[in-house]
């Protein structure tokens, strides 16, 4: 599994050269960051509060300009095909659960019957048919997160982009978002790039971990995780515990701490 | 339902008492009519009188109406017009500002020298009211949620898509409570200019007939007329927020029962 994304062949769907970012206050947030995003891998990008993996993902979103260094998309195209699910469900109030999910498509000037079918099935895919009508008050945590998630994929994308997704969810609802995740990924064949601060949720999910440095961030190791299936089972495997250990040093090394510290 | 039938009988029972003393002291005190009326003397006034007390009514109640509507439309359609321009804001946001403070019953004599009277009447009307539109409009279109403007921007967005998908529905609750502010400063703005222009001899309103009662002593009339403007104004707040309640009730906090 993990051989396909990390093969020789695996093309860069995304490409950052030497990006750096400053903002308007000073702050150096990335600096010389390198970073190459296979085609239909699972990527996290690991890392403490604040070493600039959010400003990362925004920027590879076109959401922010880096200040040096460039963005290169494989296709010309590719750039308009991005789902982003933020660290908030982000959820219109006002708008039901459906309207919220048809809103990419609205906004692409597509035919809200015509679309109807489509954005029930992506509804469905997130196991949230049922609640098409109700308003994004009425829902748990878990269930706005999963709304966020299907909003993002309506449009089909070939890159989906998550913020912390799950940061804020108790993790009983964690797991089970991770495992509808993996599903989804697995099911719909896209490229995930995945922000986390979560050493056992990054090797949980992922293909491939970049480990980041705090101030200013740029790449500090890379860790691949060679498992085929992610289940229940692998959450309490040893081969588990390993990958966790390898990510926590990773991690440590990175905020310059001893092993230990970070998990 | 405990809680909900005292809301409604607890201020019934204080209108009940106060009526029952107001009587009582005209009563026992002997006082007559055109010093201080007694509640049934203001009722029967009211029945009497009816007939112009009710044009009266109307008139300053359409005055009211479209004062409240021209604010409504006056107030957001600037709003959106500061929100989309930061030049458009800066140059007028001021003059509406002075407009706001400056006193309407200052105002108020100077629009009759220049205005036909109704048209005077109705821009008092709107002075007041378009304010707290604007202000609670502005405020509400840029506290719009900035992942959602992202989100947008991210979807390719059109300008005109940002402001009607996004920013109105957005802005709807601060703009629902600053028209409901509006309504019953319109009606306020209408009797200010309806009393200034009746003093100068015209007008048919109900703040008119209060001054005309006024000057003839006809102190009954006077407070029927109070009386009418009064649950005219309670009428307008009650339908507004009947409309705010009915904008809301499926999302907003505001507007939501909670059980506990």
């Amino acid at each position: 599994m993990a051989a396909s994304a990390t093969g020789n062949a695996a093309v860069s769907i995304v490409s950052l050269r030497g990006v750096g970012k400053t903002f308007g206050t000073g702050t150096l947030a990335l600096d010389g960051l390198d970073l190459d995003v296979r085609a239909g891998e699972f990527l996290s990008l690991l890392g403490p509060s604040g070493c600039g993996k959010s400003t990362a993902l925004r920027i590879m979103a076109g959401l922010s300009e880096p200040s040096r260094g460039s963005v290169t998309w494989q296709a010309g195209d590719a750039r308009r095909d991005i789902g982003f699910v933020f660290q908030e469900p982000t959820l219109m109030p006002w708008a039901t659960v459906f309207a919220n999910v048809f809103l990419p498509l609205k906004l692409a000037g597509r035919d809200k019957t015509a679309e109807a079918p489509h954005v029930m099935e992506t509804l469905t895919r997130v196991g949230l048919a049922e609640f098409a009508q109700a308003y994004p008050r009425e829902l748990s945590g878990g269930m706005r997160m999963r709304v966020s998630i299907a909003r993002a994929l309506v449009t089909a994308p070939r890159i989906l982009l998550m913020d912390e997704p799950f940061a804020a969810l108790d993790e009983i609802t964690r797991f089970k978002l991770n495992d509808d995740l993996v599903a989804l990924w697995r099911e719909l064949r896209m490229t995930v790039v995945f922000v986390t601060h979560s050493v056992f949720e990054s090797v949980y999910l992922s293909e491939r971990i970049v480990v980041m440095t705090g101030r200013p961030g740029r790449v500090s190791s890379e860790l691949l995780i060679d498992a085929p299936n992610r289940d229940a089972r692998f959450r309490t495997s040893a081969e588990y515990a390993g990958y966790c250990r390898l990510a926590s040093e990773a991690l440590a090394k990175a905020m310059g701490t001893p092993a230990g510290a970070a998990a | 339902m405990n809680e909900r039938l005292l809301r409604i009988v607890a201020p019934m029972a204080v209108l009940a008492l106060g009526i029952v003393a107001w009587d009582l002291i005209v009563r026992v005190n002997d006082i007559p009519p055109y010093i201080l009326p007694g509640p049934l003397l203001v009722l029967s006034t009211l029945i009497s009188d009816w007939s112009i007390l009710w044009s009266s009514l109307l008139a300053t109640l359409a005055t009211t109406v479209e004062g409240l509507l021209l604010a409504v439309l006056g107030g957001i359609g600037l709003a959106i017009l500061f929100n989309q321009s930061r030049l458009v804001e800066h140059s007028l946001y001021p003059y509406a500002v002075i407009l706001q403070v400056t006193p309407v019953v200052a105002i108020a004599p100077l629009l009759l020298i220049y205005l036909p009277q109704q048209a005077a009447v109705l821009a008092c009307a709107w002075i007041v009211a378009f304010f707290p539109v604007l202000a609670n409009t502005t405020l509400g279109l840029n506290s719009v949620d900035h992942n959602l403007v992202d989100l947008f921007r991210l979807y390719g967005a059109s300008r005109w898509q940002v402001l009607w998908d996004l920013k109105l529905p957005a802005a709807q609750p601060q703009m629902l409570a600053g028209i409901k502010i509006a309504g019953g400063l319109s009606l306020i703005g209408a009797v200010v200019a309806e009393i200034a222009a009746g003093s100068a001899g015209a007008g048919s309103g109900l703040a008119y007939r209060i001054a005309e009662s006024g000057y003839r002593l006809n102190i009954p009339r006077m407070f029927a007329a109070l009386l009418l403007l009064s649950v005219t104004g309670i009428v307008i707040f009650a339908l507004l927020s009947w409309l705010t309640q009915l904008a809301l009730r499926r999302w907003h906090e505001s507007a939501i029962t909670r059980e506990t």
